[in-house]
């Protein structure tokens, strides 16, 4: 059946965990502004263009106010991360959003992330003895995917490390949108926002050299700081956002690059491919996650098809990313492409703040495993590589290797 | 080759810096992309016209 003649069920499932759904390709030719039915029943609008997707996501007109009342709601739980309370703390737009963005943004410039490098190396190396001490095959996802992004997190906002199971089950029930129920998802929140709450006083009676203890000592908003809410919201989104996303991508970049042997062996023969690699692997995810939802507060044209105010759109990067029009044999794997701007991080104002952050720990663990696992393998056939369901980030069940 | 930033458009993403770190810079203060090298040596045009395609807020504007 065609994809015009139904309406599509989003997510789309795929088949195979690295691989894109048929329907991709079929929806950028021919039905780029496509009706779709969310988890929750509620209507959407999903975009595949690599040209639509990119300027919806840059127009401030499709908001990120997925609480309205007339907003779909991705689940009938809610939309987790996307329509928590959290995120109308945090401005939306203009130059409130500017503002914030900023005071929170200079904390992950490419400068203060390449000061990073050689710590979070040392970190991936220890990761990788450890689970070389434990014998083959070891889970890459578990080993060093999930710990190295939260240390690293953890470490740049003051936040313990040794709590990271806690949070980790907190930032899971906001990101799952399918797993978890409407009750337990609040609990969660409930105890992660007094677990914030908590931490922050003790940054307030005792400040450290991090970056939540310096948002505190830029003062209030009447100083040109954040409100004291303003800080709690945006550490924990920091922490969510810090967390899974890398975590999950770190494992998928490894299995997508030692799919074919080819590619591990041409990054094996010239590290200096590591950067457009990993940028590569970014594009050429097929899994991850929802893409991003925007609520379109007046009516507007995309792609000649109008939308009337009150539509909830849904952008799918990962669809985008794969647009012939924008790249040049777009399902290959290129392992040199340059430029490649990908769709990966968002586009515009609201492009990801962490994606130096999430560059840099790419390209760290790439060059950690390259160096101290050249032999490096999968091992299991790619075929039974697993996706976590559900998830708004998108990631592999497990990642099982052998060296 | 001449280069602007429009620091209206800048979301402080740094890509420019890390593509191109002899002619793109951050500011401590707010992570805006500032320049150090204005017009940029030939050596580096193919890293500054990389930088300008993929910045996320098409906020690099490059002139002959």
């Amino acid at each position: 059946m065609s994809v015009n003649e139904q309406v599509l069920r989003y997510p789309i499932p795929a088949d195979a965990a690295l691989d894109p759904p048929a329907e991709w390709a079929e929806l950028r030719g021919k039905c780029p502004v496509a009706h779709v039915k969310l988890p929750s029943g509620d209507a959407a609008t999903l975009l595949t263009r690599y040209a639509d997707v990119k300027e919806v996501l840059a127009d401030p007109r499709f908001t990120r106010q997925l609480t309205a009342p007339d907003a779909a709601r991705l689940t009938a739980e809610g939309g987790g991360v996307f329509s928590s309370e959290m995120a109308t703390i945090i401005p939306d737009g203009g130059e409130e959003h500017q503002h914030w963005r900023r005071l929170v943004g200079k904390w992950f410039t490419a400068k203060r992330m390449s000061a990073l490098r050689p710590s979070m190396a040392r970190i991936a190396e220890d990761l990788v003895d450890e689970m070389v001490a434990g014998g083959a095959p070891g889970d890459l996802k578990a080993s060093l995917g999930f710990p190295l992004p939260v240390y690293v997190i953890c470490d740049m906002l003051g936040v313990p490390a040794e709590d990271r199971d806690r949070f980790s089950y907190w930032s899971d029930t906001l990101l799952n949108l399918t797993r978890y129920g409407k009750e337990e998802i609040e609990a969660a929140q409930a105890a992660f926002f007094q677990y914030m709450s908590d931490l922050l006083a003790g940054k307030r009676a005792e400040p450290g050299d991090d970056l939540l203890s310096e948002l505190i000592a830029a003062g209030g908003p009447e100083e040109g700081g954040l409100s004291d809410l303003q800080i709690l919201v945006t550490g924990m989104g920091l922490l969510v956002a810090g967390h899974e996303t890398t975590a999950n991508m770190i494992g998928k970049m490894v299995s997508m690059l030692l799919a074919e042997r080819g590619r591990w062996e041409s990054l094996l023969a010239d590290p200096k491919l590591i950067r457009t690699a990993v940028e590569e692997t970014l594009r050429l995810d097929a899994n991850s996650g929802f893409g991003l939802p925007r609520y379109l507060r007046e009516e507007t044209e995309v792609s000649g098809t109008v939308l009337p105010r009150g539509t909830t759109v849904v952008c799918s990067m990962a669809a985008a990313n794969r647009d012939e029009s924008a790249f040049e044999a777009a399902a290959e794997m290129d392992l040199t492409r340059s430029p490649n701007p990908h769709l990966a991080f968002g586009a515009g104002a609201h492009s990801c703040l962490g994606q130096a952050l999430a560059r840099t720990e790419l390209q760290v663990v790439l060059e950690v495993l390259l160096r101290k696992l050249p032999t490096l393998e999968l091992a299991v056939p790619v075929e039974e590589l697993e996706r976590v369901e559900g998830l708004a980030v998108g990631g592999l069940r497990t990642v099982p290797v052998r060296w | 080759m001449k280069i602007i930033i429009d620091e209206d458009k800048c979301c402080g993403a740094g890509q420019c810096v890390l593509i191109a770190p002899e002619v793109f810079d951050q500011r401590d203060d707010d992570g805006i992309a500032v320049l150090l090298q204005a017009e940029p040596d030939a050596g580096q045009h193919d890293a500054v016209r990389e930088a300008a395609a993929v910045c996320p807020g098409a906020a690099i504007e490059l002139s002959d």
